[in-house]
């Protein structure tokens, strides 16, 4: 086998792999830098909560329209930012912290979403919805997932200082007059819509694997937030890549080989990043300086 | 141009609780003054409500028309994420906000100044620098460095010296005595009595309520410490509902 049939061939020769190349770049653009501001404001698994949560918004579209993102995607869409409000609300308004009420939201909007499938849907239906068709993705789903990943990057341009330092300093912030909350719940609003993007491919369990494992890479080796998120979109669109032709050649599901060859890289840098294992146990020689 | 920070009536609560019990008085413009008293006095509390971060559940904090923007606030050090993979250069720069503001592009007068601040508190050199690499007195440098950057006319700074080494807080110490003499309204939480008496003109005596303000020569005395340090830390767990604030209420 030459490396042109390995890596190129298969998507050469068929438009589903092309079109499935680009929804994973896509959405590696947009997932990457929203996961290193995720783990960054300690959120690691809030996001892993939401991407629960968009589960009955998805169902109550796939009710209406079957298997179409535009119509799923906008249903986990309220969804997500419906839990996101509420975890808020009952965070700030009572003495449960932000995780525990997420966790409260989602295990009821996960129960929920698959009583609503499975009450009106097949099961393989069901594992659509819950392990993602990336190979099935049309020409209309890429523009959502192309459009959603454009939107995160131009709003992160436009509120990245403020982001940055409600995260770093939130007392500063609100000090000098800036609006912490406002920006928080942008930023939530974002991790909803890349989330959204990614249930398509890799469904609403594995979703957030394409925004945290490459942002948790990242941390391994960079040690500037540009770095960071630079690292962070190179793993997800990689394991993007890497991910379908594994799937393809081994003839097994695309979503866990996205996700697994994500967590391939985050087992590497564990080892031999810059903060991993192996520096640790086997320190370099100190400088003199 | 400096200003005068006004306490009305002012209470503040945790959980219904008071932390700051309808506190009156006026830190006057220019003047240099310690916030001190025993933990869980409300120290914190009040100079979050005058940095304008806490909402007063009783009373206000009058700022004499000053804009938020002029006020520069240094909370404690836990408040703040260390581990943030920031540059030294990117942390003092912060403190420009006044004229950037959240979209506005950094110059490179903002750099210089960023550069000058640096320098001043000892730190030329350390722009590139991650602030995960510096010890607890660089750092409090590096905040410190950000308050010059703010060029703010009303200073607050929450417990500024704490783990910090002595020449550290040397240092700091001369730059608040700078900043006293250029006419700003410097105010600080501490816990170092001599400290306060040494370097302090004014304090401001706290145990939830206003146990006594003024020269710090006159209020640091055994008897108010004494009354200070009597007050009860826990709560009264049969509290009733304030008199002063449901005559209001009426």
């Amino acid at each position: 086998m030459t490396l042109y049939s390995l890596l190129i061939q298969p998507f050469v020769d068929f438009g589903f792999m092309r079109r499935a190349l680009v929804a994973c770049l896509a959405l590696g653009i947009g997932s990457g830098p929203v996961g290193v501001l995720l783990m960054l404001r300690r959120m690691s698994l809030v996001g892993d909560a939401m991407s629960h949560a968009v589960l009955p918004g998805a169902a109550v579209g796939f009710l209406f329209a079957g298997l179409s993102l535009p119509a799923m995607g906008f249903g986990g869409l309220i969804a997500g930012l419906a839990v996101a409000l509420l975890s808020g609300l009952v965070s700030r308004y009572t003495t449960l912290r932000e995780d525990a009420s997420f966790a409260s939201f989602y295990l009821t909007s996960l129960a929920a979403g698959v009583l609503i499938v499975s009450l009106h849907g097949s099961n393989v239906d069901l594992l659509h919805v819950l392990f993602g068709t990336i190979l099935a993705i049309d020409d209309q789903a890429i523009f959502m997932v192309g459009g959603i990943a454009s939107f995160t990057l131009i709003l992160l341009a436009l509120i990245y200082r403020p982001l940055i330092l409600e995260c770093f300093d939130p007392g500063f912030l609100r000090a000098v007059g800036g609006r912490g909350s406002l920006y928080h719940v942008l930023f939530l609003l974002l991790v909803v819509l890349n989330l959204v993007a990614g249930f398509q491919a890799l469904g609403t369990l594995m979703a957030v694997g394409m925004m945290m494992l490459p942002a948790t890479v990242a941390r391994f080796w960079a040690r500037s937030l540009t770095g960071m998120i630079v690292i962070s979109t190179a793993v997800a669109t990689l394991s993007g890549f890497i991910g379908l032709i594994v799937s393809y050649h081994a003839s097994v599901a695309s979503g866990p080989a996205i996700v697994l060859t994500a967590s391939a890289f985050y087992g590497f840098s564990l080892f031999f990043g810059r903060s991993g294992f192996v520096r640790r146990l086997f320190p370099r020689v100190h400088l003199s300086g | 141009m400096s200003a005068a920070i006004d306490l009305h009536d002012l209470t503040l609560t945790y959980e219904r609780r008071p932390a700051v019990h309808h506190a009156n008085g006026r830190f006057a413009a220019g003047s240099l003054t310690a916030i001190v008293g025993p933990n869980g006095a409300g120290k914190s509390t009040l100079i979050k409500a005058i940095a304008g971060t806490l909402k007063p559940a009783v009373g206000r904090v009058e700022r004499n028309q000053l804009a938020t923007r002029h006020i520069g606030y240094l909370p404690q050090a836990a408040e703040i994420d260390r581990s943030f993979p920031l540059s030294v250069a990117d942390t003092v720069m912060m403190g420009a906000w006044r004229s950037i503001g959240a979209f506005r592009g950094a110059t490179r007068k903002h750099a210089q100044q960023a550069q000058e601040a640096l320098g001043a508190v000892g730190l030329a050199g350390f722009e590139q620098r991650s602030i995960s690499s510096l010890s607890s007195g660089q750092f409090q440098r590096v905040l410190f460095a950000r308050l010059l950057l703010q060029d703010a006319s009303v200073i607050l700074l929450d417990e500024p010296f704490t783990a910090i080494d002595a020449r550290t807080t040397r240092d700091l110490l001369q730059l608040i005595n700078a900043w006293h003499d250029q006419g700003r309204t410097v105010i600080a939480v501490l816990h170092d009595i001599e400290q306060v008496r040494q370097h302090f003109p004014s304090t401001l005596l706290l145990a939830r309520e206003i146990i006594a303000w003024g020269d710090t020569a006159d209020i640091l005395n055994d008897d108010n410490l004494r009354r200070a340090k009597n007050m009860a830390e826990h709560w009264n767990p049969d509290a009733q509902p304030c008199d002063a604030d449901a005559e209001q209420t009426l």
